[in-house]
């Protein structure tokens, strides 16, 4: 079962993948360096599969895509929030890393959880705990469900709301 | 039912009237995409199948990020960018044209009434010309390049009222924005428009209304956009206007005439105080550039504080003009030679030290005061300094002190 590592609030995408390495298109580099001035020891802590977990605005500054690339490609498999920031929301399910919104949850650092992505469940095994995600618009839920933005518009060719 | 101006120019293009929390398929007017979101844009154009451009008057790429590039790997990301744009005639805007918000509006890329989507965080800057402008990722940016069409959901809006005719000498409109920001902070206008109103706003010039917009997304905004009363352009234009019964989640009531001298300390752009606070902090690096602050009337500014002075001994000063133009502009009035007389250094127009990629990257424990929008920890590539973002003046004053100095009242 995969781990919760927990961080704070407005977590930006400077502290994520600092400026200076995102020029690439390198995507193992990108993993390297992700949560670096953040957390110097995220690499030690994190296990493949493991569980970002924020408070409020998580993502919040820079557009840059290279944010949650560089969280997949370490291996996150979801990351939960409070609320993120909008360009990193987006920016996450078109690139297919899923993202959860559960305000006021009460994940503590090192709890145990068992997600449900298509009901947006998540169970807190460690606080026998469980939290409801906020509902996703359906065409954010379709394009989490293609994996990202690239397959949805080569499925769909065009956005569809309803 | 009224409407804010971000309701009715998404209403435009959507072909009927939208409204907040209703989501919308709208055409874009135009795209722009940096050196550090191009790549992945055209890779992620070339994954979906994209062959050409929705329209290739329509895409813009810019090199700014890094430019000229300091090292291989970014020199082929440029070569990539070029190649592209070669390949299908779409625009490229080179090294030293400069930061790609500034070029979009030296070159009327984007214009009144316009929806405008650029992979950058500070694209909303264009709402100075009350236009609806959003950052988005290179994903999203490919998916227009491709389609032309975004989807969105319809923002609510904050209508932010500056009020008073006169602003305090030494004051300019990073102040006033330091003071939104600080009372949105950095997560308050989440998902929402900003949208200036008040006379202190009327009275201010395209430059310092870019300042308003841009530091928008220092408070999470989708988008900022700033009523059209006063707005002067070099070409006609239909304004929009929000209805006086438009519904705004929320209303902040500024007295921008009493506004004094502002500045974020490290490491958020909210944690923002009066300048008298920190007088006396030592600084070491003093630099004015960026999409916020790095246009002609900002270089003019510091100019003016520095003539016939040198900056403080054991200060340096990087000077980053937004564009070609205004490096131009500031060559011909003189502001350049000034400012390098006084022992500054002028940098290539682009982001320069901004993103910490290259160009002036700060030593371990230095305190660097900043005319640009973001001091986050690690942000000009050294997470070991500490960022204090201010108005030119303030950079200026600071930068001949050698200490955090308050601009000189006239």
């Amino acid at each position: 079962m995969p781990f919760a590592h927990v961080y704070g609030h407005n977590i930006d995408t400077d502290r994520i993948i600092p400026g200076k390495y995102t020029k690439t298109l390198d995507i193992a580099s990108l993993a390297e360096h992700v949560m670096e001035d953040l957390d110097p020891a995220f690499h030690q802590k994190f296990k493949k599969g493991d569980i970002i977990v924020a408070g409020d605005n998580f993502g919040c500054g820079s557009s840059r895509e290279q944010a949650p690339i560089a969280l997949k490609a370490a291996g996150v498999s979801v990351v939960i929030a409070n609320y993120f920031a909008r360009i990193f929301f987006r920016n996450a399910i078109n690139i297919g890393l899923p993202v959860l919104e559960i305000p006021d949850h009460d994940i503590q650092n090192g709890d145990e959880l068992e997600i449900d992505l298509l009901n947006g469940i998540v169970k807190n095994l460690s606080q026998n705990k469980k939290y409801n995600a906020t509902k996703l618009p359906k065409v954010m839920l379709d394009i989490m469900q293609e994996g990202g933005l690239v397959n949805y518009l080569l499925k769909h060719k065009d956005y569809i709301l309803e | 039912m009224g409407q804010t101006i971000a309701e009715k120019i998404l209403s435009n293009h959507a072909g009927k009237a939208v409204y907040a929390g209703e989501l919308c398929i709208v055409p874009v007017d135009g795209c722009m995409a940096t050196d550090t979101t191009a790549p992945l844009a055209l890779k992620a154009f070339k994954e979906m199948g994209g062959t050409k451009l929705f329209n290739k008057k329509k895409v813009h790429l810019i090199i700014d990020h890094a430019a000229p590039a300091p090292n291989e790997r970014i020199a082929n990301l440029h070569m990539l960018m070029r190649n592209f744009a070669k390949e299908q005639g779409s625009s490229l805007y080179d090294i030293g044209s400069g930061i790609c918000h500034q070029v979009m509006v030296d070159h009327q890329k984007v214009q009144p009434g316009d929806i405008f989507m650029g992979a950058d965080s500070h694209t909303p800057t264009y709402g100075a010309l009350n236009a609806f402008a959003c950052g988005v990722g290179s994903t999203d940016l490919a998916a227009v390049m491709l389609t032309g069409k975004i989807w969105l959901k319809v923002p609510q809006s904050i209508k932010v009222v500056l009020h008073g005719k006169k602003l305090q000498p030494g004051v300019s409109a990073k102040d006033l924005v330091l003071e939104v920001v600080k009372q949105l902070t950095i997560s308050g206008a989440t998902y929402q428009s900003v949208e200036y109103h008040g006379e202190a706003v009327a009275a201010l010039t395209l430059s310092q209304r870019m300042v308003l917009c841009n530091m928008v997304a220092e408070m999470g905004a989708k988008t900022g956009i700033v009523s059209p009363e006063g707005l002067e352009l070099p070409y006609a234009f239909t304004p929009t206007y929000a209805d006086a019964d438009a519904i705004y989640s929320r209303v902040i009531e500024i007295d921008a005439a009493s506004i004094q001298p502002k500045i974020a300390i490290p490491n958020s752009p909210d944690d923002v105080h009066d300048v008298k606070k920190y007088v006396g902090t030592k600084i070491t690096y003093a630099f004015i550039g960026t999409c916020t602050n790095g246009r002609l009337d900002d270089l003019q500014i510091a100019a003016s504080i520095l003539k016939g002075k040198q900056i403080a001994p054991g200060v340096r000063m990087v000077i980053a003009p937004a564009s070609r133009q205004v490096l131009i502009d500031a060559l011909k009035d003189g502001t350049i030679h000034t400012l390098i007389e006084a022992g500054a250094t002028i940098i290539n127009s682009g982001c320069g030290p901004c993103v910490g990629s290259h160009e002036g990257v700060p030593g371990d424990g230095e305190i660097v005061i900043s005319a640009a929008n973001r001091n986050f920890k690690g942000r000009m590539g050294n997470p070991n300094a500490a960022i204090y973002l201010a108005s030119p003046a303030t950079v200026a004053m600071s930068a001949l002190t050698g200490f955090i100095t308050q601009p000189i009242t006239q």
